[in-house]
């Protein structure tokens, strides 16, 4: 109970300071020499709007996923039938638009209803398997691992059985427009977006301040905290402003416009904006992030995982919350479906094939500890990023695919061993 | 007067081992009862059974005369019992606010909870326990021992216990942080609480105590008057498994 006072004697770093999180810093810088190496080694192609544009489309899918997984390995839990679960989703979301809106139910190709009830269908069915894995694994105790492998290969089997092995396709076209490139919400609406988006940021930490010092907390200097809003700005304002310099092909606007009976007036160009998947993954990342931070749920999930026994003292119904966490981890897989799907184009049985080690890769890499208690949800999207980057740039470079997989695999056990040691520097671990 | 708590004739075994066998004990309003006896001897699985933690297998537990069923730790705390854990379970990865109401959080009007309210309470409340305690913003895995038991005693103190257990509250704690759970003890007695207080220290006990009982293999071997008794008496007892 002896212990000296903290702060004050000695001078913060700069870091600390902003309070920033030095591991996140760390990934980031990470991620950042990824970026120049390949935009180096790819004769400047890497880091281009266009090539920046396709990763957050290739991003997204996974990305959706690995913020459910952080729940789920925090509460020590594994979950090995994600990609699976994303394709039984994706088989029944297909099976609703190309055979039971149309034909059962004789309403034609492209009704309006189709979209809506396709996802709606697609949730139901994850998050009820979702739910009946969590049933297994928190009431009959048996192990998530063998629950989840049992999954991989039933459920995986079950979307085979449900499509007879075909594709289906083509998928409705309003459906289409969460694939990525399809789907994009044009320049003025983004730059409308990112001005709410960064509204909303400063006015939570103005506010967020503003309490802490209602209750006379330390809060940090103003100047850092116009550092660290400077930053979220520019950092929201400057993604954008990438998305929308990707300029949609000339070939393209010209088919546009004679869609509707109009010429390409001379020198128009117009940039493609934030993809609606891009938005769906960060209306995900925001939510989780306000779930995981902000509700009991998780905050029961983080003490679960940090001492189940103590959780469970606590008079946490700890065996509902293993049910829950699974129920979302399974919609959070119907809506990867309906990224992943639409992205194709159609339901193709390998969809979402190995997608259960890459998003337990990216939670991972993103600083999700296997022991329990420790993850956050930006930590994961970064890691699927950082993932996603290394499998683009080596493709650019023109590394095979086998060695693809060789750098990918390596780089995730550096990873954790990177994580040991800074958590054992920082004390985190003992 | 009716005792604040009745256990009647609690049994619970683990597979073949009687943990409590037939134990008898009650607590009064205002009164701290002690268990002593060796490892093992079943003073935790027997308060467990108080705090919800574990389900007897036969008995009766009664508050304030009334037969009461308790099968989790949320039913104990409906009746406002409050256990302080000879694990102390906390969740090691969350800071002090969020273990101390761990399970009742404070929420703001939307229903998120309210993490600055929370620390500001367990400020207030760390300030009267423990005001050397100053680490609100780390997870309790940066406390040492001591920091971790007041962060332990604290939540169990918070809110408003009729009914307290603590088990081995002072293991970890130094002569000085040993004598201020002491004092502890003896306010919250002033303020008519009933507890049931598991030592290792006969001395403390004798000190702090109304009554002690003394359990040997899962059987009580008896329930004295401190006053009535020497240490030299009870411990015979925890030694020989027989009243003086
Ligand atoms: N969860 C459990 N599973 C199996 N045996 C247990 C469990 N908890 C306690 N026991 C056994 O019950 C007996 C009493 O233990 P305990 O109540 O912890 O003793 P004390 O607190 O007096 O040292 C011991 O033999 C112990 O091994
Ligand atoms: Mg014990």
């Amino acid at each position: 109970m002896t212990d000296t006072a903290t702060g004050g004697t000695t001078r913060k770093s700069l870091t600390g300071t902003l309070q920033l999180d030095t591991r996140l810093l760390g990934m980031i810088g990470a991620f950042v020499a990824i970026c120049l190496v390949f935009h180096l080694m790819t004769g400047q192609r890497f880091l281009t709007p266009r090539n920046i544009f396709t990763l957050t489309i290739q991003t997204a899918s996974v990305a959706i996923m690995a913020t459910g997984m952080v729940f789920v390995i925090v509460t020590r839990h594994i979950d090995l039938s994600v990609g699976s679960l994303l394709a039984v989703c994706s088989a029944v979301m297909a099976l609703v638009q190309v055979w039971v809106m149309p034909q059962l139910l004789g309403l034609g190709i492209g009704h309006p209803a189709t979209a809506p009830l396709a996802i709606v269908a697609g949730l139901v069915v994850g998050t009820a398997v979702g739910a009946f894995n969590g049933w297994l694994i928190g009431y009959l105790t048996i192990p998530s691992f063998i629950v989840t492998l049992g999954g991989l290969l039933v459920w995986r089997n079950v979307a085979w059985y449900l499509t007879s092995g075909q594709t289906l396709g083509p998928l409705d076209p309003n459906f289409q427009l969460f694939g990525g490139i399809n789907g994009t919400i044009g320049v003025t609406a983004s730059w409308v977006v990112g001005a709410l988006a960064v509204a909303v940021s400063l006015w939570f930490m103005a506010t967020a301040r503003q309490k802490k010092a209602g209750h006379g907390f330390a809060v940090k200097p103003l100047w850092a905290e116009g550092v660290m809003m400077a930053i979220v700005a520019g950092l929201i304002l400057g993604f954008v402003a990438i998305l929308n310099a990707y300029q949609v092909p000339v070939a393209r606007l010209e088919r546009i416009f004679a869609a509707r009976g109009e010429t390409l007036p001379e020198g128009y160009t117009e940039g493609y904006g934030l993809p609606i998947s891009v938005l769906v993954l960060i209306a995900i990342a925001v939510a989780m992030t306000v779930v995981a931070r902000r509700t009991r749920f998780g905050r029961y999930v983080f003490a679960t995982g940090g001492n189940p026994e103590a959780a469970a003292l606590s008079g946490i119904n700890t065996k509902l919350l293993t049910v829950k966490i699974f129920a979302l981890m399974g919609a959070l897989c119907a809506l990867s479906a309906v990224v992943a799907s639409a992205r194709a184009a159609n339901h193709a049985n390998d969809i979402g094939t190995l997608d259960e080690l890459r998003v337990i890769a990216a939670a991972v890499i993103g600083g999700t500890a296997l022991s329990g208690g420790v993850g956050t949800i930006y930590g994961a999207i970064l890691g699927a990023l950082i993932m996603q980057s290394l499998q683009s740039g080596m493709a650019m470079v023109g590394v095979e695919s086998p060695f693809q997989n060789i750098v990918v695999g390596s780089v995730l056990v550096l990873a954790v061993f990177i994580d040991i040691l800074y958590r054992k520097r920082s004390g985190a671990l003992k | 007067m009716t005792p604040l708590v009745e256990m009647r004739d609690i049994a619970l075994s683990f597979g073949g081992v009687k943990a409590i066998d037939h134990v008898s004990l009650d607590l009064y309003p205002g009164e701290v009862v002690g268990l002593l006896g060796h490892n093992g001897a079943g003073k935790s699985t027997l308060v467990k059974c108080l705090s919800g933690a574990y389900r007897m297998d036969s008995g009766q537990i009664l508050i304030d005369g009334q037969p009461v069923t308790i099968t989790n730790p949320r039913d104990a705390r409906a009746q406002n019992i409050e256990t302080i854990y000879q694990t102390l379970a906390l969740a090691d990865n969350l800071d002090a606010a969020s273990n101390l109401f761990l399970g009742r959080e404070l929420v703001t009007a939307a229903g998120f909870v309210d993490d600055d309210r929370m620390e500001a309470e367990t400020r207030r409340i760390m300030a009267r326990l423990n005001p050397n305690f100053h680490k609100f913003n780390v997870p309790v895995s940066a406390l040492s021992g001591g920091q971790r038991q007041s962060v332990a005693i604290a939540r169990a103190v918070y809110f408003n216990a009729r009914i307290l257990i603590m088990d081995e509250p002072t293991a970890a704690l130094g002569p000085h942080e040993t004598r201020m759970v002491g004092e502890l003890i003896a306010e919250l007695k002033r303020q008519n609480l009933g507890i049931f207080l598991i030592s290792h220290d006969i001395h403390d006990v004798m000190d702090l105590c109304d009554r002690v009982s003394v359990m040997k293999n899962g059987k009580l071997v008896g329930t004295e008057r401190v006053t009535d008794v020497t240490e030299d008496d009870i411990l015979g007892m925890i030694i020989l498994g027989k009243k003086p």
